[in-house]
């Protein structure tokens, strides 16, 4: 929204194609219209960040062609193809931001895919755009301060939260005091989220070891290692579970951009100019698309990406702007180091996955027929063992079970991460109708006659 | 039948009735199709691979676990669809998937 | 500073049939190194449809298939794993009398050649098959023919020639390639190969390796354009092609229907392919038209490759016109799969024995000699 408005701003008509119904992302989503609003209760401290952001849509909706419940599925070249309520359609871009945001990074553990686990984010979720819980007696568990946040926003709500584990070390925080420090308010922030947690009886307990589910057809019980090694049993019916986030970089992928690993955040993520630039003419990235930096940042860069925009169309731009734009993102940067060191990414959670353990939720691919890829087919890169195992084949891509499936992989082949590669992407992004051909092919007809001859030559 | 979901922030708004294998049900305007169906059975759908049921897992039409099937053929993602009246959702009854 | 190897067979291209090749090589006891440019069989070998199929393929192909048809009951194990082939039958539909005609032609030339066919009016067709929508007039069956998966196979066949002895390279594109007073040295960036014979199954890329031994080949890109959907009850019990091509499709036990039409788009020399949206479209809208009960289903990924194609819709199988020692097998056209096991067998043959039990005078490299002979491309994609 922040590059549509000062795309606006500069006399621009920018066209925004949101898959949501509504503006705001997922950090700040909107319930759908009939619900109306929820006291900003719901949303806390950013409740006034989430108003801007809803704000800037009915601020310049006449400037901006904003078009919701629309999915773009694939980019080739300067086209899109969208899925629409009408169906199929096609949209051409001069230039194009991505600013395609990030979903809960998840690892498997034992009982994960039971009903009733969810992603932290989803928990949230369930609550802000829905003003439901995810279950009555609810455990959190995460590895970033997603955790502490979700976690409060229960038990404010008055749910009972039976227990919130954090996978990363209580110490990493502490030694990342100066540099979260960085950002007073996020800061200050965190410690009310603790001491509140506190008041509603909930402390996050620190540095846990393991932790499983267990449940006959349901969740039913959180079995958990505290960081002393003592084994911990609590009874519940959900859990919302993730670990950090990972970028949704699929239209990127399509487009072409040159990915890089990042051995912080063990994932990999298409490179971004500190302008937004990618290392495709024409494609922009913005946001936690392009890398994990949160809401703020995502803000910033997405006014700054704006602005790189206008550059490079020759406009000019205020540079006075771009100085305070690029001040605020420097600051950022040496907070968000620090938050991610004060929750590395728990990996001593991966040496729990027994072999029969599942890895890929959507096909049900255990760890065992990884590891057994690895050991007797040869399979040291996670496109070859997909082929050979169906890890990643299923409907959402792998998206849930990449990263894991790397990091197994690579532990398996005693290989680094960064050298078991990435998935490679191939449209659709998403699942579309195979029927969606029957609707909007006509406006395709003659590009497809065209396209059919110049093949058969 | 146990419910997943639970009610927190108490709204108004229209009701909606809907089915869950023939069942009647009543949804609330606004509600989308995940949480019309939790708040009244402990999961959305059978696994295809393996004998277990399904019931969400990112509420954020990522990890494509919500999709269920409903009576007149159509396939949705109960994320991202908001319930509307007459939804007939078919868990036990549509098969796998 | 380059690895040196000297062996008997060097063979450029880690698809089935090169594979297989080392595989029936170091059965007779030859030394085999084997050059792919990435992992084998992630080629044309690793991308197509899957259709393991004798029906509907050019007359000259049908001894060679006839002659792979039982190697596929035994390739578990010999592979010693699972490659999901299953003889479902391949029933190709036909909406008018005219295709009835045709396919009835079709039935009659492949009795000759040993191939049993049932021809199948409207309603045989529908009673078995309920479900199909089209304007179906009958169908020709071909029920020992069926499927299986293409990911898996070449990957085995690799395997199986490393433990057999061979030496196989991946990620070593053969650079080039030429004789030498007593064979051939053939190099990559790492390796200089010297070998008494050379085998040239490189894919759309054998063009090339041809030229370097004065053989011009109209041999151009063809790049399938497939697509496949999230995992349904399982109901399509046939592999299903139409008259006239435009999409053919199957469904495996998991339930995802694999379907497939039209062509793609691809760059050889850079070796990028993309499915392209408006052919993804016309292969769902037909899809649809044949199994109308697909309506509801959701396409979750597609794919393309780049395979060889050759004027004639048949390979090239057999020693070089120019070059003694030099065998040729590529160019499969989108319908290599079924074949690759038995050209392995066939490449062995010529160079054990200087020639081969199946008939390969249509195969001849020469044929393209005069170029005012060649016929034209007149189809897209593969004919299924």
């Amino acid at each position: 929204m922040r590059a549509a408005e000062a795309l606006a701003r500069a006399g621009l008509k920018p066209i925004v194609l949101d898959e949501a119904e509504r503006p705001g992302g997922q950090v700040y989503r909107q319930p759908p219209v009939a619900v109306g609003r929820f006291s900003s209760a719901i949303y806390g401290f950013e409740a006034h960040k989430a108003d801007a952001i809803h704000r800037v849509l009915a601020d310049c909706r006449d400037r901006v062609d904003y078009r919701p419940g629309t999915l773009v599925w694939n980019l080739f070249g300067d086209r899109l193809d969208l899925l629409t309520r009408d169906g199929h359609a096609e949209q051409r871009f001069d230039r194009l931001i991505l600013a395609t945001g990030a979903m809960d990074r998840s690892l498997p553990f034992p009982g994960w895919t039971l009903p009733g686990v969810f992603t932290l984010g989803g928990a949230q979720i369930a609550l802000k755009a829905q003003g439901v819980s995810i279950g009555r007696r609810v455990a959190f568990v995460g590895a970033g301060p997603l955790l502490p946040l979700v976690t409060h926003q229960y038990a404010k709500a008055g749910v009972d939260v039976v227990a919130a584990l954090d996978a990363t070390p209580f110490g990493a925080k502490v030694a990342q005091a100066r540099g979260l420090l960085a950002s007073p308010a996020t800061f200050a922030k965190g410690l009310w989220y603790t001491a509140r947690n506190r008041l509603h009886g909930v402390d996050v307990k620190h540095g846990i070891q393991s932790l499983r589910v267990e449940g006959d057809t349901h969740v039913e019980t959180l079995v958990w290692r505290d960081a002393a090694g003592a084994e911990h049993h609590v009874a519940c019916d959900a859990v919302g579970a993730s670990f950090g986030l990972r970028a949704e970089a699929q239209l990127a992928d399509l487009a072409g951009c040159r990915f890089a690993f990042a051995p912080d955040s063990r994932q990999w993520f298409p490179e971004r100019s500190a302008e937004g630039r990618s290392s495709v003419a024409g494609v922009y990235l913005a946001g936690d698309g392009a890398r994990i930096g949160g809401a703020d940042v995502a803000e910033l860069q997405g006014a700054r990406t704006a602005l790189a925009v206008l550059e490079d169309l020759g406009r000019a731009v205020d540079r006075r702007e771009v100085a305070r734009l690029d001040r605020a993102l420097a600051q950022q940067a040496r907070f968000r180091q620090a938050l991610d060191a004060a929750y590395p990414f728990p990996r001593h959670l991966l040496d729990a996955i027994g072999d029969g353990e599942i890895v890929c939720r959507c096909e049900g691919i255990t760890a065992g027929t990884l590891r057994q890829a690895a050991r007797d087919k040869e399979a040291r890169e996670v496109n070859r063992a997909k082929a050979l195992t169906r890890i990643g084949m299923g409907r959402c891509q792998g998206r849930v079970c990449g990263e894991a499936a790397a990091e197994l992989l690579a532990h398996a082949c005693g290989s680094e991460l960064q050298d078991v590669g990435r998935l490679r992407g191939q449209p659709p992004v998403k699942p579309i109708p195979i029927a969606v051909a029957r609707l909007g092919v006509r406006s395709l007809e003659n590009a497809a006659g065209a396209l059919a001859e110049s093949a058969a030559r | 039948m146990a419910a997943q979901f639970h009610r927190i922030v108490d709204r108004p708004g229209t009701p909606v009735p809907f089915t869950i294998d023939g069942e009647p049900a009543d949804a609330r305007q606004g509600d989308l199709l995940i949480t019309a169906v939790l708040l009244h059975r402990p999961a959305l759908r059978r696994f295809e691979f393996g004998a277990a049921s399904r019931a969400g897992f990112c509420l954020m039409a990522a990890c494509q676990d919500c999709w269920v099937r409903l009576a007149d053929g159509r396939r949705v993602r109960a994320c991202s669809t908001v319930v509307e009246p007459g939804m007939a959702v078919l868990i036990e009854g549509g098969g796998p998937g | 500073m380059s690895e040196r190897l000297q062996v008997d067979v060097t063979i450029i291209g880690g698809g089935i049939a090169g594979c297989a090749a080392a595989v029936a090589l170091r059965g007779a006891g030859l030394t085999v190194a084997l050059l792919d440019k990435g992992l084998c069989g992630a080629g044309a070998s690793g991308v197509n449809f899957g259709g393991v199929r004798q029906q509907g393929r050019d007359l000259a192909e049908l001894p060679l298939a006839r002659r792979a048809r039982p190697l596929w009951d035994r390739l578990n194990e010999r592979l010693g794993e699972d490659v999901e082939f299953h003889a479902s039958g391949h029933l190709k539909i036909a909406r008018a009398e005219a295709e009835m005609a045709e396919l009835e032609r079709h039935a009659k030339a492949a009795a000759d050649h040993g191939l049993r066919l049932q021809l199948l009016g409207a309603n045989e067709v529908r009673s078995e098959l309920p479900w199909l929508g089209a304007e179906v007039v009958g169908g020709s069956l071909c029920a020992e023919d069926g499927h299986a998966n293409p990911r898996v196979v070449g990957p085995a066949f690799a395997r199986l020639a490393r433990r057999l002895g061979a030496d196989v390279r991946e990620h070593a594109a053969a650079t080039s390639a030429a004789s030498t007073g007593s064979g051939f040295e053939t190099r990559s960036e790492r390796l200089a190969i010297k070998s008494r014979f050379l085998v040239n199954c490189a894919g759309v890329g054998a063009g090339k390796v041809a030229a370097w031994f004065g053989e011009d080949v109209p041999l151009t890109p063809q790049v399938p354009n497939m697509l496949v959907t999230e995992p349904l009850p399982f109901f399509i019990t046939r592999s299903i092609g139409v008259c006239g091509g435009g999409v053919y499709l199957r469904q495996i036990a998991r339930g995802n229907a694999i379907l497939g039409g039209g062509a793609g788009w691809g760059d050889a020399t850079s070796d990028r392919s993309r499915p392209l949206t408006a052919v993804s479209l016309a292969a769902m809208t037909k899809a649809l038209a044949i199994v109308p009960a697909l309506a509801g289903a959701h396409v979750i990924r597609t794919w393309t490759g780049i395979d060889g194609q050759m004027p004639d819709h048949i390979p090239v199988i057999g020693f070089s016109a120019t070059t003694p020692n030099l065998v040729h097998a590529f160019g499969f056209s989108g319908h290599g799969f079924q074949l690759g096991p038995v050209v392995g067998e066939i490449i062995a043959e010529l160079i054990t024995q200087g020639r081969s039990t199946s008939p390969l005078a249509p195969f001849a490299i020469d044929r393209f000699a005069n170029p005012a002979s060649i016929e034209p491309a007149s189809a897209v994609g593969s004919e299924q």
